[in-house]
């Protein structure tokens, strides 16, 4: 790590480096620097930072003038992790600007326009800077901390949405000239896609335009499930913002809370029973299965197929059967908490948990026999809708889709929580990057959580399900992380505290951002009717990407 | 086995009051004397049962309730067995809209245009906390506070997400409304006109 910070200390003629370190550690970085050192990370031969796993921006308040962008990079080589910070000049219009690095990470360019839209930060050279989840004319930004609740009100006029979009380039002088780039020319033909489509797997929306049946474009267009949730998070004690985790991609309901629940549980000092540990992790891979059984349902009848939805939904009932048993919910658990989980696990779990397994390990092939060898599937999936690593690397795309490009991003087996240091299991990696081998991550994925409980189930220990915690918790100044293996790929908790009982910023790494962004990528020179088999093998969650 | 048929009533007049129902009555029962089986009664009952029991939905699923309804058409719940299973991704087609999760302020206008495009009568679900105040996301920037600032609401059912059985409930007290209204005769269109006339003033 020291040797990785004499280096960028090297790239700063600028300004230098100054090391932060209340929580994480935080390299801050000047402006002026940024570009170069985020190229020279990127491009390093030994450990290229080629991963941009975040980009959060912070309002650090109007009485020190100035917005804050976090940049999380990681190598996809070794799994070093490396934090920076840059600050802008100001909070106006000519200050609140940063140079742009979707030049370098493509996944900045959607992350980029979320900073725009929540913070109100300009990226000096990004060749898009439109709104991403709000109107095109909503006044403000949400997520400044001097930001009026009352400065909108509720349009019920349809919307329309421009053609072109605003680059910004500082002139030598130091003034800012905008100037217009095409979305979509006249002439293009566009097809509307959502966002009310019982195949985009929630209310996501895809301005798509079409050069005969062959995509050309995608524009994705978000916010119509933005529920302003990091903002809510600003006015909630920690204890409450658990309650809105499981409602951000309901398939990955545990995981989302067992993320914020380490975050919080680290910056605190808090130390969990390892009786949580095991029935944490159990029901992480239960829920994983639970959501592979849903994409497999899902991307069956997207693909015209109704009885594998029948199957799926006949073994995801069990497991809801079994979480209902011991958390009392079937698809909103409200089960980790700080400190361990609500309630002991029912008597009965251990026994059910075994059956279901063994239930599953003996029906599976059923699955495989009705649509995995069928001709049809095989035809529609095979060598269609191919991601490079490359590219998935660049995009953030993690989850089952990277692993499937050949990406070994599987944050249980690179940077282990819970238990999964200790358990066996298979990282499952396919190179092909096509629908099929996305498909085919997830159904071997199922396998290997079965393999992951059964080695924890028999041997749950005694303990405590919950360490007393006060209600009203204050966390030490500083910025902390925690990230886990989410049912779609990396999920991740960012949070900055000032030492008050409510975060000073709560953010979350959506899993699906990066893999909406990645369908004009993977979808481009590719046939429509392929566009909904790619989207379902994706396989998004639309409420964890407006958040 | 003789049949006995229940008398032709109008909603507002007993049967008693109609001068000459007897030879009605008389009618249906040398009818089913001599084989030809007949009921009596009245055309918005026979509409109704109908229309009761084939409710089709327009799906409007945005978040987590959708995974629920979702469970719903599978096997295990199969609403199918209520007339339910039939949903429509087309406005035109539908009778009902059941309200699925939270709507935001860009949606707003998205499930007011579907609500105006759908043909009457038609008839609004609310399902779950966010669509009856805006849940746990009250107080956000961009949730809507309970769907029936904007569209007419029939029935609520509460939760986050409700339970199957919760669903079941629902719809089935929209099957009940649907069969206490009156499709012929012209009454109930002219309440519903002066409703939409005071809901445009407002």
């Amino acid at each position: 790590m020291m040797e990785m910070e004499e280096k960028i200390k090297q790239w700063c003629p600028a300004g230098g480096l100054r090391v932060e370190e209340s929580g994480e550690r935080v390299l801050v970085v000047m402006a002026d620097d940024l570009e170069n050192v985020c190229r020279r990370l990127h491009d390093d031969t030994e450990e290229p930072m080629d991963y941009l796993r975040d980009l959060v921006g912070v309002d650090n308040g109007p009485e020190t003038g100035t917005l804050s962008v976090f940049y999380q990079l990681e190598s996809a080589r070794t799994g070093r992790r490396l934090m920076l910070r840059c600050d802008t000049r100001g909070r106006d219009a000519e200050g609140a600007l940063l140079p742009t690095v979707s030049g370098i990470w493509h996944t900045a360019e959607i992350k980029e326009r979320e900073a725009w839209d929540l913070l109100g930060i300009r990226f000096v050279g990004h060749p898009d800077m439109r709104r991403l989840y709000l109107r095109e004319n909503w006044n403000g930004h949400p997520l400044r901390k001097d930001y009026d609740m009352n400065s909108n009100v509720l349009d019920l006029e349809a919307e329309t949405n421009a053609d072109v979009t605003e680059e910004f380039d500082l002139m030598a002088d130091g003034t800012l000239r905008g100037h217009e780039n095409v979305v979509f020319n006249p002439d293009d033909f566009v097809v509307n896609i959502g966002p009310q489509h019982p195949s985009t797997h929630g209310v996501l929306r895809m301005r798509t335009a079409l050069d005969g049946e062959m995509v050309k474009k995608i524009d994705p267009v978000l916010g119509y499930i933005h529920r302003g949730i990091e903002k809510m998070n600003e006015r909630l004690t920690y204890p409450q913002t658990l309650a809105l985790t499981d409602r951000l991609d309901y398939l990955s309901a545990h995981q989302n809370r067992h993320a914020l629940c380490m975050c919080i549980e680290q910056a605190a000092g808090i130390e969990v029973s390892r009786r949580v540990q095991f029935i944490r992790t159990i029901m992480d891979e239960l829920q994983r299965i639970d959501s592979h059984l849903l994409f497999y349902s899902c991307l069956a009848m997207d693909m015209g197929a109704l009885t594998p939805f029948f199957y799926g939904f006949r073994e995801r009932e069990m497991i809801l059967d079994i979480f209902e048993e011991t958390t009392g919910g079937r698809l909103i658990q409200n089960y980790n908490v700080i400190g361990g989980v609500q309630a002991d696990i029912h008597p009965g779990f251990v026994s059910s948990v075994k059956k279901f397994i063994t239930h599953l390990r003996g029906i599976i092939h059923e699955y495989h026999e009705i649509f995995t060898g069928n001709v049809i599937a095989r035809t529609r999936l095979q060598g269609v809708g191919v991601l490079s690593r490359e590219d998935a690397i660049s995009l953030g795309a993690t989850g089952g889709t990277g692993r499937a490009s050949g990406w070994a991003n599987d944050v249980r087996k690179h940077h282990p929580y819970a238990l999964y240091g200790e358990v066996d299991f298979r990282e499952i990696v396919y190179t092909e990057g096509d629908s099929f081998a996305r498909y085919m991550v997830r159904m071997d994925e199922i396998m290997e959580s079965c393999h992951i409980i059964e080695q924890l189930i028999d041997n749950i220990p005694e303990g405590e399900f919950r360490v007393k915690v006060r209600p009203v918790l204050k966390l030490p100044e500083g910025v902390y992380t925690a990230s886990v293996e989410a049912s779609r790929g990396e999920f991740g908790v960012f949070l900055v505290s000032r030492g008050d009982k409510v975060p000073y910023r709560l953010h979350y790494r959506s899993t699906g951002l990066p893999l909406v962004h990645a369908m004009d990528t993977v979808c481009r020179g590719g046939k429509i009717a392929d566009l909904i088999a790619i989207g379902g093998t994706l396989d998004f969650v639309i409420p964890d990407i407006d958040r | 086995m003789e049949m006995k048929h229940k008398l032709p009533g109008v909603k507002d007049m007993p049967a008693e009051e109609f001068g000459n129902n007897d030879y009605l009555l008389r009618m249906a029962e040398e009818l089913n004397r001599d084989g030809a089986g007949i009921v009596l009664g009245t055309m918005d009952e026979l509409i109704n049962w109908g229309r009761s029991n084939s409710l089709w939905s327009l799906t409007f699923g945005t978040s987590c309730c959708a995974i629920e309804f979702m469970a719903l058409g599978a096997a295990r719940y199969d609403m199918a067995r209520f007339g339910f299973e039939v949903t429509r991704n087309s406005p035109r087609q539908a009778d009902m809209i059941m309200v699925l999760g939270t709507i935001t302020w860009r949606m707003a206008p998205v499930l007011k245009r579907l609500y105006d495009q759908m043909a009457e009568p038609k008839y609004v679900i609310a399902v779950g906390g966010c669509t009856i105040s805006g849940g746990p996301f009250r107080g956000s920037y961009h949730v809507v506070e309970g769907i029936d600032k904007i569209v007419p609401v029939d029935v609520y059912i509460p939760g986050c997400p409700p339970r199957p059985e919760a669903f079941f409930y629902g719809m089935m007290q929209l099957q009940r409304k649907i069969k206490m209204e009156r499709f012929l005769g012209g009454r109930n269109r002219k309440e519903k006109e002066s409703e939409n006339a005071k809901s445009d003033g407002e």
